[in-house]
């Protein structure tokens, strides 16, 4: 294996315009669009039933669009099926043959390209180091552990050298241990080949830790593609920041003097000085949405501590996490308690339930989010 | 308590040996050497089944039995499969009662199958010959068939298909290299099944046989000869035997079709978490 790791390019290998997908009267899709850059880890991200596994299939050629278009490499693949597009894909279930051993399995797609029995065995060799898999050649597939039919199912699909690999929550089944090191192996992996993988997963941690920009979809449309730190700190909707991790969501107003120059009225924490970047979406002066992250929210243990914003409240109950303390706060004034992690660090004690604490935070951690839109 | 079992244990000896008893008689008078079949035995013979190498007319018979339960049970295993993909794979309108339909024969009583296929095929004007035996026996053997090969493609991970097209093999390439190999015990079970419900069927093919008769059709004719009676026998020993290989083997591969089953359902137990 080599460890010089290639990087994406500019040139789009994937696009989607407006596709639909209708089944009879249901609609898993309702006008997707995207555009996906050649050499990139994408992920659709989303609840079950929200179109990513139909999207999937659709790039893959099991499923042909109701309306809109898809083109890989700039060829237009309406009409073309699954046998016939440069994309590969790694099943939830992996969908490795049962009656076939390891070798059989990984070079099942080579037998049609007629390459010879000493070329195939030498790229499944190959494929078979490249995941780890080395000198199971000859190992019948019930004979496999969970971790190692992915590894087989993706040596399977990357020894046909695919333009795009599409993978569906291909880490799913396997405990949570092997996921977290699997996600780091997939994500090393495709940093080595440099081929395209498109990632759906239900899981946003799977999803922030892997790729290199996501799409939140819901209810068969995207609502946000950016990278994952943008989503995590700039979500587009209050639905899109609460299904990323936790958000704790606090009435405003927003007072607009002019472009420059916009402060919000945050109530209970006062009044703030606040910037475009805050706005994922353009909003104008209105009631509005102020989202705060759990760890933007610090509690002032020692006398000393100050911060720019501080209010104070009390701690209504504490959750040991080992690395992490999650407290619910309430604090007066405010409608719902929030929500604040704190960092166990060496001589820091959790603080009682009952106990009154001090809350302190920065202008720039809040998000401003439309009031009225999910 | 104790009582109560032993009277249930008293019940199940009794039905199994009303059941087997009878046909234990057919090995003891197959090799008793008297024509007359009653009790007290005489001595030990293999004359009869030496005996069944001569008659020319049993040996046409077995060889047309054989034939039509060949023909039947491939007819009847390849309307299976396409009838139990179908049912497998796709969501049509009417699935359920055309799959009723087609299981129905199974709960037909035999003669009134055998009546309505004579009177179809008088109406038709077409002749009577083995041919029309194998469509009925086709018909009687399909729904087992279907029952048998249902099972194998719905524990069949259609995720498996669509991975051998991902790969980009051709759909007949797709079905010659995982679809055929992975039904195969089914396969073996459905024609082993047929080949034995052909074999020994009786009414239907009395009522379409023409000119040239099956094996059951041929024994009952023999019983008319009080003299032909230890060779018939014979002949059902023998049946017997075959009958019971076929039946250990189609259990063999009936098995078969379970663990292959166990092993996949451990793999797709991520199923269950599918969005």
């Amino acid at each position: 294996m080599t460890d010089k790791l290639k990087t994406m390019s500019n040139k789009y290998i994937v696009e989607l315009n407006g596709v639909v997908k209708h089944f009879g009267e249901i609609v898993a899709l309702d006008g997707v669009s995207a555009q996906i850059r050649e050499g990139e880890f994408f992920s659709l991200l989303g609840p079950s039933g929200c179109g990513k596994t139909t999207l999937l299939r659709l790039i893959a050629g099991f499923e042909q669009p109701t309306k809109g278009n898809i083109s890989i490499d700039g060829t237009q693949m309406h009409g073309v099926e699954a046998n016939e597009r440069p994309t590969n894909m790694v099943f939830q279930s992996y969908a490795i043959f049962p009656h076939l051993n390891v070798e059989e399995n990984v070079g099942y797609g080579l037998k049609r390209l007629n390459l010879g029995k000493v070329e195939t065995t030498r790229r499944v060799d190959e494929m078979l180091n490249l995941v780890d898999l080395a000198n199971y050649n000859k190992r019948p597939a019930h004979a496999l552990s969970g971790g190692q039919r992915q590894r087989v199912a993706l040596a399977r699909s990357l020894i046909m050298k695919p333009k795009v690999l599409l993978l569906d929550e291909p880490l799913s089944s396997l405990d949570k241990n092997l996921r977290e090191q699997m996600q780091v192996e997939l994500r090393h992996l495709q940093r080595t080949v440099g081929i395209t993988f498109i990632l759906v997963t239900h899981d946003q941690e799977e999803a922030l830790t892997m790729s290199d920009r996501t799409a939140v979809m819901f209810d068969g449309q995207i609502v946000q593609i950016a990278t994952p730190q943008e989503i995590y700190s700039r979500p587009k909707s209050k639905r899109v920041a609460s299904f990323i991790g936790v958000m704790n969501f606090i009435e405003g107003k927003l007072l607009k003097d002019s472009d420059q120059n916009t402060t919000l009225d945050a109530g209970i924490l006062g009044n703030v000085k606040v910037n475009q970047e805050q706005m994922p979406v353009p909003l104008d002066s209105g009631p509005v949405t102020i989202g705060i992250r759990p760890e933007m929210l610090t509690l002032l243990f020692e006398e000393q501590d100050r911060m720019e914003f501080e209010i104070s409240g009390e701690i209504l109950e504490s959750a040991y996490f080992g690395d992490m303390t999650y407290y619910t706060v309430q604090v007066p004034g405010l409608n719902s308690s929030l929500t604040i992690s704190m960092r166990n660090t060496a001589g820091r004690r959790v603080l009682e339930d009952g106990e009154s604490a001090r809350v302190g935070w920065e202008a720039e951690s809040l998000v401003i989010l439309n009031k009225s839109e999910l | 308590m104790n009582r109560n079992n032993n009277s249930l244990k008293v019940f199940a000896y009794s039905y199994l040996l009303f059941l087997f008893a009878p046909v234990l008689l057919l090995p003891i008078f197959a090799f008793n050497d008297s024509t007359i079949i009653s009790f007290p035995l005489n001595s030990f013979t293999f004359k009869w089944f030496a005996g069944l190498t001569q008659e020319t007319y049993l040996q046409e018979s077995l060889k047309n039995s054989l034939f039509v339960a060949i023909s039947s049970s491939i007819l009847s295993t390849c309307l299976g499969i396409l009838a139990s993909r179908a049912s497998a794979r796709y969501e049509f309108f009417g699935k359920k009662s055309i799959l009723s339909f087609l299981i129905l024969p199974l709960f037909l009583p035999e003669i009134i199958i055998g009546v309505a296929l004579l009177i179809v095929l008088m109406q038709l004007g077409l002749p009577l010959s083995l041919w029309t035996v194998i469509l009925g026996h086709t018909l009687v053997c399909t729904p087992f068939s279907i029952a048998i090969l249902n099972s194998a493609f719905a524990n069949m991970d259609m995720s498996l298909e669509e991975a051998s097209l991902d790969l980009g093999e051709t759909r007949f390439g797709t079905f010659k290299r995982v679809i055929l190999p992975l039904i195969t015990p089914g396969l073996i079970s459905s024609l082993l099944i047929g080949f034995t419900i052909s074999l020994d069927e009786f009414i239907i093919a009395f009522f379409l046989t023409g000119t040239e008769t099956t094996l059951p059709v041929y024994i009952w004719g023999q019983l008319r000869f009080p003299a032909k009676l230890p060779g018939v026998m014979a002949l059902g020993f023998l049946m017997l035997l075959l009958s019971l290989i076929l039946i250990s083997l189609f259990e063999y591969f009936r098995r078969r079709i379970n663990r292959t089953t166990d092993e996949q359902a451990n793999v797709q137990f991520g199923n269950l978490f599918k969005t």
